[in-house]
């Protein structure tokens, strides 16, 4: 018993240490019953009141992360933390600081919004004012339809206001946007905005990565299951991927020039041409591009295996 | 709140889903009053069931099916109904949202209980009024009968909700629950003195209807509504409530410890 008073003991110590992370990830694997491996030691931690970004493709090992964070599955290696709790053995009290969104659902909605979201409301010690929430989500007008008549966009706007109306620490937000037309997407952007500025702490997994970039403050790109590069959202990739280009046509045809200082450059060409370059653009690369490299640059990205489809669809 | 609170709260938000289906309303919690309604009609011009040679002694088609009526009843609200809704919610997601959240299991429980325990009684009430208003049916006076039909009642349905909790983690998705449950009920319905007499059947059937709570929530509704006369065509000849109440309490220690068991909120993987 002893070594393990002592076992106790350290990682006491490592909670007060990272009290201010909310969720603390370490060499994290998932094996499934078939043997194939979706999550293959990842590493990474979240601050309090941070959004932090988790990109990849699909069956790179996203869903499976969130859902072990979230509780829904055990993982088979490594540590996780969330809220300072271990999720495979998170109680009712833990489940009430959290806030989650999972993947688009296919429930029978024979409840108006209204009524699901003062029920899920009773299930919260200090839950947001319903009224508020239906407002905030941009479905006053559609609260006393019934979930099934919605459209999907507006379904999902339903996803998460059940996610908020809780009043999470950590919300957990799995693709929320998808089926989102641009307008209702950026509606959406301004509603997390909100919950970024009363210091929720948001993971948020999604396919858009102008979505990543407008909310996140981190981000963590994955590949066959392994972490391929993390960091700041625009620092993500690192300084090559990053590096500007500049490009313009004289008589001889196009060019490009990748450079550090692009200004230099525009002013080198503007001296040389003795005026204005024809078809002068200056493009940082953005996150899209940053990702789509760090993604092909990764061997194992394409591979799916039929245990992941398998996964995908349960 | 804390997990009664909750589990009142369910059960009326249970109850007011169970009313907006119409599948659930037609098969489930009106199927038995139209069956009721159908043999009475359909046997009303074949003469009394159970009259003696003289013609005298014998009872109409509707106090003749009114029992049977009542136990698939509480049949079908208890068992047809938690395991086809509890199947969809596993396959629709439904489960695995409310796992998300701070809801008890004990909670959701209650509220599942609570909503087979209303509409059941909701259910009874009516066939029970149709049969003495539409269709004439003489009901028990004295405190005896009424007792037994409470005991019974509440066995019964007790211990159809919990089996229809183990149930439900036959089906393997939602889609498949209604055809995976319905035939299981429905047959039960046939071998047990619901839709056939029972007293009619090859002995070694009554044997097997024997082994499931059915044939003996019928039996304990025969005894409640029939008269005692009746009970000569009971296996041995007798009412056997004790039986009644052990089959059903073997039943429903059986069902709690397999729903104990099996029950979870999602698929978790291994």
């Amino acid at each position: 018993m002893q070594p393990r008073g002592d076992k106790r003991a350290g990682r006491d110590h490592d909670v007060l240490m990272t009290s201010e992370k909310h969720v603390v990830v370490t060499d994290l694997r998932k094996t499934y019953a078939g043997g194939f491996t979706a999550v293959d030691g990842i590493s990474f931690d979240i601050e309090r009141g941070e959004t932090f970004a988790l990109l990849g493709p699909n069956g790179a090992g996203k869903s499976t992360t969130i859902e072990i964070l979230e509780g829904y599955r055990d993982r088979t290696g490594g540590e996780a933390t969330v809220l300072g709790v271990d999720p495979q053995h998170g109680g009712l009290a833990w489940k009430a600081r959290l806030g989650i969104v999972l993947q688009s659902s296919g429930e029978s909605g024979n409840v108006t919004v209204r009524e699901q979201l003062a029920h899920f409301a009773g299930f919260y010690p200090n839950p947001r004012d319903v009224d508020e929430v239906i407002a905030a989500v941009g479905l006053t007008e559609k609260a006393k339809t019934r979930i099934k008549a919605l459209s999907g966009g507006q379904r999902r706007r339903v996803d998460v206001a059940l996610g908020v109306i809780g009043r999470p620490e950590l919300l957990f937000l799995d693709e929320p946007t998808t089926g989102f037309d641009p307008e209702a997407r950026h509606e959406f952007w301004g509603l997390i905005r909100e919950l970024k500025r009363e210091g929720t702490t948001i993971l948020l997994t999604t396919h858009y990565l102008d979505e990543a970039a407008q909310l996140g403050d981190r981000a963590g790109v994955i590949a066959g299951g392994k972490l391929i590069d993390i960091g700041a959202i625009d620092a993500i990739g690192g300084t090559d991927a990053r590096t500007p280009v500049v490009r313009w046509r004289d008589a001889s045809g196009a060019h490009e020039e990748r450079t550090l200082a692009p200004a230099g450059v525009v002013a080198r060409l503007y001296s040389e041409l003795g005026g204005e370059p024809d078809g002068l653009e200056v493009i940082r690369p953005s996150l899209e591009d940053v990702y789509l490299g760090l993604v092909a640059g990764h061997t194992g990205s394409s591979r799916q295996s039929p245990a992941q489809i398998e996964e995908e669809l349960a | 709140m804390n997990a009664i609170a909750l589990g009142l709260d369910r059960a009326r938000y249970e109850t007011k889903i169970y009313f907006r289906q119409g599948d659930t309303i037609f098969f489930t919690f009106l199927f038995p009053i139209v069956m009721l309604s159908i043999f009475s009609v359909a046997f009303s011009a074949a003469g009394d069931f159970g009259a003696g040679p003289d013609g005298k002694g014998g009872i109409s088609a509707a106090a003749f099916y009114l029992p049977g009526m009542i136990a698939a009843g509480i049949l079908l609200s208890g068992v047809q109904n938690l395991a086809v809704d509890i199947a969809v919610e596993r396959g629709d997601g439904t489960l695995k949202r409310l796992a998300g959240t701070p809801l008890p299991v004990l909670s959701y429980f209650i509220g599942k209980f609570g909503q087979v325990l209303i509409t059941s009684i909701l259910q009874v009430a009516l066939l029970l009024l149709i049969a003495s208003v539409a269709f004439g049916v003489t009901l028990p006076t004295d405190a005896a009968h009424w007792g037994t039909f409470v005991w019974v009642y509440l066995l019964g349905i007790t211990t159809s909700a919990v089996l229809g909790i183990a149930l439900s983690r036959i089906p393997r998705t939602g889609k498949s629950a209604t055809a995976v449950i319905i035939p299981i009920v429905l047959v039960l319905q046939f071998i047990s003195g619901v839709y056939l007499q029972f007293s009619l059947l090859p002995v070694w059937l009554q044997n097997v209807a024997s082994v499931f709570p059915l044939k003996w929530m019928a039996q304990g509704m025969r005894y409640v509504f029939l008269p005692d006369s009746f009970k000569q065509v009971e296996q041995g000849g007798v009412w056997n409530l004790g039986g009644v109440a052990i089959v059903l309490g073997i039943w429903l220690v059986a069902g709690v410890i397999a729903a104990r068991l099996t029950f979870r909120w999602i698929r978790k993987d291994s």
